[in-house]
């Protein structure tokens, strides 16, 4: 099993240089730099730009630059903002609870109804049931989530005034972050009211990204676990005179759980770009929304390394997903 | 809401019983995260919100809800015959705000004057390069390193600016956010700690609110500095949340979580007046967009042709198509609300009929031509995209065949000024500083070309009359040779001025005092709510 980690590790390397030259380059194919964009409408004079383009280095040769970057990164440093002048890691740290936070929510709501939903519509296949089931399914993955974020916030905010329209927690609560999640945050504060109010904030932006992986998950379980169910073992179980509860919970169920797992992991991705959206939408200061605005501003440090930073993220995800599938499958450790 | 009110009432609740009282708190749900909190290093007007006119103040101040200058944290000044040597009284005892941060030992002083500027423009001020790229970009681009000759102490509280030539805006472009006044005992500080960045994320000067904390991309916390020169402010705390869709803006004021909202989409106005707990403030802008031909290629280098292109574009229909009527046709360069406006102008009128003969009459025919749109929205356009095809029709009609254009944002700006440039332009301007030059200098005077003036129009006429209104101090003067150059403008038309916008502002009917800026810059002084 360590070796197993080891050789899945080394494989990481490369894969991360690919990142950062991709992530490096990416930011500096769009048109436009961001001394441009910051002067706006304003005309900055050419030779002032080229003077602020020289002190960002950013006139240098392109390969030159990424060889800075590179011998930065290596040391730990991922730059400073062009336009904030703060630190790319520091804000990235700020930034990401959030993030994880949300995503984390999702995914528990997404896997928590979706494998049930799966299961009961593979089971009850056929039946009104299992059309429901995998009709909202269908109508989940193709709702965009702008729009059915924004639906649910003129409903359930406005109309109903059950939920509140944006943010992390109250703007009444006020305390500095020691671990960044507000769940746990608000209840080290000890402040009265302050975790449920983090609870109520987080609902329906939780709702609104767990929607796709949610009926991706259910879709994925429902047809991973019909073709379980036409397994030999699955009959010689049911022949047995197992329970049905027994047959599909557990025989059926754990090997229908491979694929799902791999959809799960793939998800991930999945999440980062629709908190991308649901960030934008909920006003939720993550980093979804620090990567979109930075991309407006060609803020060339923040796009770089904000990348590469959730690319080690979805790649140490992509990891341990391996790690799990080695433990459910012993077969694909070798 | 319920759910809202209940915390409300929950945190009032435990406030009170903790023995303080409870403070009044103003709920902003501002457009965007600031750039930073250093005005002299950004242009955008989020930034300015939150730092420029929250915490700090300048020697003069724009009065609120207007252009005019007022005087700040000089009490008064004086200015010499030659208009070349501007002196400023600072006003006494004025007191820099105590933080968690930092406590001042001082009162304002010209030192803290001096220092603001010169870091700003001086090469070798230690603060001028004190985060990688700092390109002091209003500073530079109102002209001050060439303009200032040096800026000296008389004694404390009074200080000397010399420039090397008259300048009739100079005042105005002290109202504007870059020209904020620091304290220079708090950088010198942060100097000595080798912690300079800090400048820019945690500000401290002598205005109406103490910066307390910001969460990137979350919020902004001020509270109110009691030892203010003006007075405490009414309001305890001042809260930006940071909600950059407009739609969830609105949401968010209906629900009371906010009390004031900038920027509501155009089609969300109606329903938010309908609101009953709500006011939706109203002000013209002080801007213009404009469509500008290039007037260095045939056959749009003649005016008679440029003027044919204006009759033919019915710019009510674009008013309202693009607005719903919240804007005003445009015929001069520079918006109604502005002194030196010249109402007796008139504007080309919407006649297809007559601008058809005109072009036959100027020997163009079967002409084709480019009008690029902006992509992005702005307050004087919210949709080039629309305007540009409603011209396209209009143009149709008397025989010219428009193929739009557009380019992503940084590109647009980029070639949009080129001199070489094929086509006619959409774009605008938003004013910094209620002075005419800075919209007819800026946009259209002959050293622009190639810059800010995307007609490439020279004309010596005008540009006479603009730059002899710049070094002209009476204003009565200035407004004649303003409405002189508007005249020169409309007869050569390098423009078609298109219009120039209405901003709203909802706020909570909770709120009172807001006003809202031509200026485009949104103030918490002088604001109360009732609880």
């Amino acid at each position: 099993m360590l070796r197993f980690i080891f050789g899945r590790l080394l494989v990481l390397i490369p894969t991360f240089i690919g990142v950062s030259i991709i992530a490096f380059a990416f930011i500096r194919l769009l048109p436009g730099d961001p001394v441009m964009l910051m002067s706006g409408e304003r005309v900055m004079a050419p030779e002032r730009h080229a003077q602020i383009m020289a002190e960002l280095g950013l006139d240098r040769p392109m390969y030159i630059q990424y060889f800075d970057y590179l011998v930065g990164l290596l040391q730990g440093d991922f730059g400073k903002s062009i336009i904030s002048k703060r630190s790319v890691l520091t804000d990235f740290l700020t930034l990401f609870p959030a993030t994880v936070e949300l995503s984390f929510c999702a995914i528990v709501l997404a896997v928590a109804l979706g494998i049930p939903a799966g299961m009961l519509a593979a089971v009850k296949r056929g039946t009104w049931l299992d059309q429901t089931i995998m009709g909202t399914a269908l109508v989940g993955y193709s709702m965009p989530i702008f729009w059915w974020g924004l639906l649910l916030i003129i409903f359930f905010s406005g109309y109903l005034g059950w939920t509140p329209v944006s943010g992390r927690i109250s703007l009444m609560y006020f305390f500095k972050p020691v671990t960044g999640f507000m769940l746990i945050d608000s209840l080290i504060s000890g402040q009265a009211g302050a975790f449920k109010s983090a609870v109520t904030y987080l609902i329906l932006p939780t709702i609104v990204l767990a929607t796709i992986p949610l009926a991706v998950i259910a879709r994925q379980t429902r047809s991973a676990m019909l073709e379980v169910l036409g397994e030999d073992y699955v009959r010689t179980a049911r022949s047995k005179g197992l329970s049905p509860f027994r047959v599909v919970g557990l025989h059926a169920l754990r090997n229908a759980m491979i694929p799902v797992i791999t959809t799960i992991g793939l998800q991930i991705g999945v999440l980062l770009a629709g908190a991308i959206l649901t960030e934008s939408i909920f006003s939720w200061p993550g980093i979804g929304k620090w990567m979109v605005d930075s991309v407006f501003k060609r803020d060339y440090a923040v796009v770089q390394g904000g990348l590469l930073l959730i690319a080690a993220v979805i790649m140490i995800v992509n990891l341990v997903v391996d790690v799990l599938y080695g433990l459910v499958n012993p077969r694909i450790r070798r | 809401m319920k759910k809202f009110s209940t915390l409300v009432a929950a945190a009032t609740l435990a406030t009170l019983m903790s023995g303080t009282a409870w403070s009044k708190t103003l709920v902003y749900c501002s457009e965007a995260s600031p750039e930073g909190f250093d005005p002299g290093l950004y242009t955008g007007g989020q930034t300015f919100d939150a730092s420029s006119r929250t915490v700090y103040n300048r020697l003069v101040e724009f009065k609120h809800g207007g252009t005019e200058i007022e005087p700040g944290l000089a009490e008064s000044w004086q200015v010499s015959a030659d208009g070349t040597v501007y002196t400023f009284k600072l006003r006494k005892g004025v007191k820099f705000q105590t933080t968690d941060f930092f406590t001042p030992t001082r009162e304002l002083n010209a030192d803290d004057v001096i220092f603001s500027f010169e870091r700003q423009y001086k090469a070798d001020n230690a603060w001028n390069k004190y985060v990688a790229g700092a390109s002091w970009e209003y500073l530079t681009g109102m002209g001050f390193p060439e303009l200032i000759k040096s800026i000296d102490k008389v004694d404390d509280l009074t200080v000397k600016f010399v420039l090397n030539k008259p300048e009739a805006p100079f005042l105005a472009n002290l109202g504007m956010d870059f020209a904020s006044i620091m304290s220079k005992e708090y950088a010198d500080k942060l100097q000595a700690d080798g912690k300079m960045e800090l400048l820019n994320q945690q500000p401290l000067g002598t205005g109406p609110f103490a910066f307390v904390a910001y969460q990137p991309d979350a919020a902004i916390r001020y509270k109110a500095n009691p030892d203010y020169w003006h007075g405490k402010e009414k309001i305890d705390d001042l809260v930006f949340a940071i909600t950059t869709d407009a739609a969830v803006r609105a949401q968010k004021l209906k629900a009371g979580e906010c009390h004031v909202m900038p920027y509501p989409n155009a089609a969300d106005v109606d329903e938010l007046k309908k609101d009953p707990n709500l006011t939706v403030i109203e002000q013209e802008g002080l801007n213009v967009a404009y469509l500008a031909y290039n007037t260095t290629q045939a056959p749009f280098d003649k005016p008679e042709v440029r003027k044919a292109l204006n009759m033919a574009v019915n710019k009510q229909a674009i008013v309202d198509a693009v607005f719903q009527g919240a804007a005003k046709v445009a015929k001069n360069p520079i918006p109604p609300i502005m002194w030196g406006y010249n109402n007796a102008v008139e504007d080309d009128k919407y006649d297809p009929e007559a601008a058809k003969k005109m072009l036959t009459d100027a020997g163009v025919s079967g002409l084709k031509m480019k009008i690029w749109a902006m992509p992005v929205s702005r307050p004087y356009m919210l949709n080039a995209r629309r305007a540009a095809e409603l011209m396209q029709s209009d143009l149709a009609k008397i025989g010219v065949e428009v193929e739009i254009v557009s380019y992503e944002w940084a590109e647009y700006l980029k070639l949009s000024k080129e001199k070489t440039r094929d086509g006619a332009v959409i774009l605008g301007w938003t004013g910094d500083n209620g002075d005419p030059d800075n919209f007819l200098d800026t946009l259209l005077g002959c050293n622009a070309v190639g810059g800010n003036n995307r007609s490439q129009w020279c004309s010596k006429e005008f540009d006479d009359l603009v730059k002899k209104a710049k070094v002209t101090s009476d204003i009565a003067e200035r407004t004649k040779l303003y409405e002189q150059a508007q005249v020169v403008f409309k007869r050569e038309a390098p423009w078609n001025t298109i219009d120039h916008s209405v901003g709203f502002i909802p706020v909570s009917k909770k709120v009172t005092g807001f006003k809202m800026d031509p200026l485009g810059i949104h103030r918490f002084d002088g604001v109360d709510i009732e609880e």
